[in-house]
């Protein structure tokens, strides 16, 4: 364990710039260089040129290190809070609830706002998506939205029938198109329109076939704009329609000017209608519009609360299920951090977690006590090994060290095989314990799959980390001062622990810190012998990411075990530094 | 430590009392690594001894668990992934890691100490965290499950060993070489190849080995930043131990046991060679 100064501050003599630059400031009269110009200025270029090329040669791995290390850790801090699921989802719903009193069932323009923002997202296919964000939160949301999503299309069936019969210029896309499409938009189309013909004139009159391919238009139709004169006028129905435009041109690649509206235009536009707006609409349709201003008041009525919870869904009713929605409806949230604390967020404010699934403080005691012992039994182990190296001549000291490395080196995952093969109930410590007639064959030790088997084969692996930093430290102890103590009348007992040991304290800190750093993050070995109770939280993350796809709550988990790590990282730099990490 | 000839009974007792504890704590820590060598040659499909393996009958023992690792398709493309990204990752990481460490131990480094912590960083963060990170932010980046994405995050994870180990051989490098190879006419480049590089070689050999060690052994991040098409040696051992343990494992840790050696023996040599041409005693 050499100790290092490869970064310590400047400690060069000799000609260095520096040293050249302090002559400078003594001197009297001002130096000049050989060129002419003063000393202090060509040195100072000196320096920065010599600044530069460390940086320069730094600079790539830097960059590296950024983009393939610190990002993604950068990235995972930042799932932890992320939740733009909902807002980005459900905008109306949530932007509706603001006016929720969160007692009482929300009302008619909640009902609605949730109608319009779930069909668009069922059309996108991503309401379960935010079923499942939710069910986190609440079990049984993730099925009720997948429920939901089968049947939300029929919400404004009863006004699109009602329209059509009132004019059948309303079933019309093109009615559809004069009434909502900007001016701009139908001028561009047409061009597109103009350049799809060309393009296939031009591929007819093509003499092979090779030729014809190359000719193949495939520019797509130019993005849907919404009339100004629509969006003033008939705000719902415009914010809707270009939804519904935006969804056809891109999910399903065709053109508005061509597709029959969604049931949950019409319902908007009733909406519009019926609430008095449409009024100063003077567009090309101002007539079709005037007409069913005056009949909306006479149309059959069909509350979209009535429908969710007659038709849909009766569950909608549940209060929590819309405190939930309104507790989850910032872009950012402390909600994963309170489950990994145990805790819940609820409509009301934050809430313990329901007895029975309170696991993660659990798991994290768990973790911190196995981590603990691990830790202890590493030094029980390793003290006597690093005093038996330190007080043992040079070459036998060297040799032994050998039986230190080899497990050091060896791969982790032979380590581990070799204790799934010794601890299993049919393995060899059992037969052997069998053997000697300790057990009998009936009763064989359970030792794999549980705390027991974690803690041994987890000491085993992280010893030498123990004993390498012990060992480095009792090695600079003079032999001496043992010797002085006892010929000033100390006993062995004595002279070890007054004089000794306090001068191996270091050592200790550091072996306890690297070890217990190292196996609060571990997941191989737990995972492979620690069965269901022998397991650390970094199986759990493991588990979130891979299993249950809860990515934030594994992030938050992980960012947790970052922030323990780091902590102790600092006092593990403050004790021992940085630089003085080696590796044997 | 020798027993003095006037020792008590008592302390003679505690002597070789301490001896044996000694001596016990080296079985416990070398034992299990011995152990599954003789196991891998068993001829059955056990994990335990066998009476004739004991009683050291010749048929006892036999080498089908080597034939199945070295004809079974999984874990030869599992040794061909390995070998395809180890090499890889440990050249980046040491092409790169070599000029940092050249760069940091110049006497000028703005910000050192923040530099110097990122760089090493992921040897800090638990394998779990970094792997959960790549995994995220390779998946939106698109690097998830590819080979190049398994070589990246593999060659950040050696760069820290890398770095350590040749900033430490550069601690005794003496400046006045380059100094002196820049005033009779060479290049930074040639200075750098002709005269640094074979002096600060065997530290970043060790970086190197380090590195390749790392990513060799590496299974978390495999695992998560990876797909199948990346499954390597230890992904395999990994799987055969949580699903269906075979022995075939057993002759697979056997041969990676006698590489590790081969290593130790390798970095151990590459040490005393860099502390003699220092001037430093080996020891």
């Amino acid at each position: 364990m050499a100790r290092s100064s490869a970064t310590a501050p400047d400690a060069f003599t000799g000609a260095t710039p520096d040293n050249a630059m302090r002559d400078a400031d003594r001197a009297e009269a001002a130096m000049v260089a050989a060129d002419g110009t003063p000393l202090k200025r060509s040195l100072n270029r000196a320096l920065r040129a010599q600044k530069l090329r460390a940086l320069a040669l730094i600079a790539p791995l830097l960059i590296f290190v950024l983009v393939t290390f610190v990002a993604p850790i950068a990235d995972m801090l930042f799932r932890s809070v992320e939740n733009d699921i909902i807002s980005e989802n459900l905008p109306r719903t949530v932007q509706a609830l603001d006016n929720w009193n969160g007692e009482d069932l929300p009302d008619e323009e909640v009902f609605r706002a949730l109608g319009a923002d779930l069909v668009i997202a069922s059309e996108l296919r991503n309401h379960t998506r935010i079923g499942s964000r939710l069910n986190y939160e609440m079990t049984g949301i993730s099925s009720l939205f997948r429920q939901t999503g089968r049947d939300v299309d029929d919400i404004g069936e009863i006004y699109a029938d009602q329209f059509i019969a009132l004019d059948e210029a309303w079933e019309e896309p093109s009615t559809w198109m004069t009434l909502m499409a900007a001016d701009r938009w139908i001028e561009d189309r047409e061009g597109w329109l103009r350049d799809a013909a060309e393009a296939e004139a031009a591929q007819d009159a093509a003499e092979t076939r090779e030729e014809a391919r190359a000719l193949d238009f495939d520019t797509p139709e130019p993005a849907f704009r919404i009339s100004d004169l629509a969006s003033e006028a008939l705000p719902r129905t415009a914010s809707i329609y270009s939804e519904f435009a935006r969804v056809i041109q891109t999910e399903d690649e065709d053109s508005p000017a061509e597709e029959d509206p969604w049931n949950i235009v019409y319902q908007a536009l009733y909406e519009d209608l019926s609430a008095g707006r449409g009024e100063g609409y003077e567009g090309e349709a101002a007539a079709l519009i005037a007409a069913a201003r005056e009949a909306v008041p006479q149309f059959e009525e069909r509350s979209v609360r009535d429908f969710f919870l007659e038709e849909i869904d009766e569950d909608w009713a549940d209060t929590q299920i819309w405190g939930t929605i309104e507790a989850f409806s910032d872009p950012y949230t402390a909600g994963y951090f309170l489950t990994a604390a145990d805790l819940r967020l609820t409509a009301n404010g934050i809430e313990a977690q329901p007895e029975g699934e309170q696991i993660y403080l659990m798991l994290f005691q768990r973790t911190l006590f196995m981590s603990l012992a691990i830790m202890f039994s590493c030094i029980a182990l390793g003290y006597p090994i690093a005093f038996l190296l330190s007080n043992l001549p040079m070459r036998t000291s060297n040799l032994l060290l050998i039986l230190v490395l080899l497990p050091f080196w060896t791969s982790l995952l032979v380590r581990t095989s070799a204790w799934k093969v010794l601890l299993q109930q049919q393995g060899v410590i059992n037969d052997i314990l069998v053997w000697l007639g300790v057990i009998s064959d009936t009763a064989r030790l359970a030792l794999i799959n549980n705390q027991t088997g974690t803690i041994i084969a987890m000491t085993h692996i992280l010893l030498p980390f123990m004993i390498l930093p012990l060992y480095s430290v009792m090695k600079t102890i003079p032999p001496h001062y043992v010797r002085a103590a006892k010929s000033l009348g100390a006993t062995n007992w004595t002279a070890f622990w007054r004089v000794y040991f306090p001068q191996s304290v270091p050592g200790i800190g550091a072996g306890c810190i690297l070890v217990f750093i190292l196996s609060i993050g571990y997941y191989i070995t737990p995972e492979l012998v620690g069965g269901t109770t022998g397991t650390f939280i970094s199986n759990r993350i493991a588990y979130h990411i891979s299993t249950s796809l809860n990515w934030g709550l594994a992030a938050a988990l992980g960012t947790i075990l970052l922030v323990v790590v780091l902590v102790l990282y600092y006092l593990y730099d403050r004790l021992v530094g940085i630089d003085n990490v080696s590796l044997g | 430590m020798q027993l003095p000839p006037y020792a008590t009974t008592g302390q003679r007792i505690w002597f070789y009392t301490f001896r044996v504890i000694c001596g016990l704590i080296f079985f416990f820590l070398i034992a299990p690594i011995l152990t599954i060598i003789p196991l891998s040659f068993n001829a059955e499909n056990f994990f335990t001894f066998t009476p004739g393996m004991l009683a050291f009958e010749a048929d006892a023992y036999s080498l089908r668990h080597y034939r199945d690792f070295f004809t079974n398709p999984q874990w030869q493309s599992a040794l061909r992934n390995s070998v395809q990204i180890a090499p890889a990752a440990t050249l980046l990481s040491v092409a790169l890691g070599t000029l940092a460490a050249i760069g940091l131990s110049q006497s000028h480094v703005p910000a050192r100490r923040a530099i110097m912590a990122i760089l090493i960083s992921p040897m800090i963060v638990p394998l779990i965290i970094s792997a959960a990170g790549m995994y995220f932010f390779y998946s939106r980046i698109g690097l998830q499950g590819t080979y190049l994405g398994v070589v990246l995050a593999h060659a950040a994870l050696g760069i820290p060993f890398v770095i350590i180990t040749v900033t430490a051989t550069l601690v005794g490098f003496d400046n006045s070489l380059t100094r002196a190879s820049a005033n009779l006419g060479a290049g930074p480049v040639r200075t750098f190849f002709k005269v640094q590089m074979p002096l600060i070689l065997p530290g970043v050999i060790s970086g190197g080995l380090f590195a390749f060690i790392t990513s060799f052994d590496e299974v978390v991040v495999v695992l998560f930043v990876g797909s199948a098409g990346q499954k390597t040696l230890p992904w395999q051992m990994f799987i055969g131990l949580r699903e269906q343990i075979s022995p075939t494992i057993l002759a697979v840790a056997s041969i990676l046991v006698a590489i590790s050696i081969a290593l130790l023996t390798t970095v151990e040599l590459l040490r005393r060679r860099s502390e003699r041409m220092r001037g430093l005693s080996p020891g």
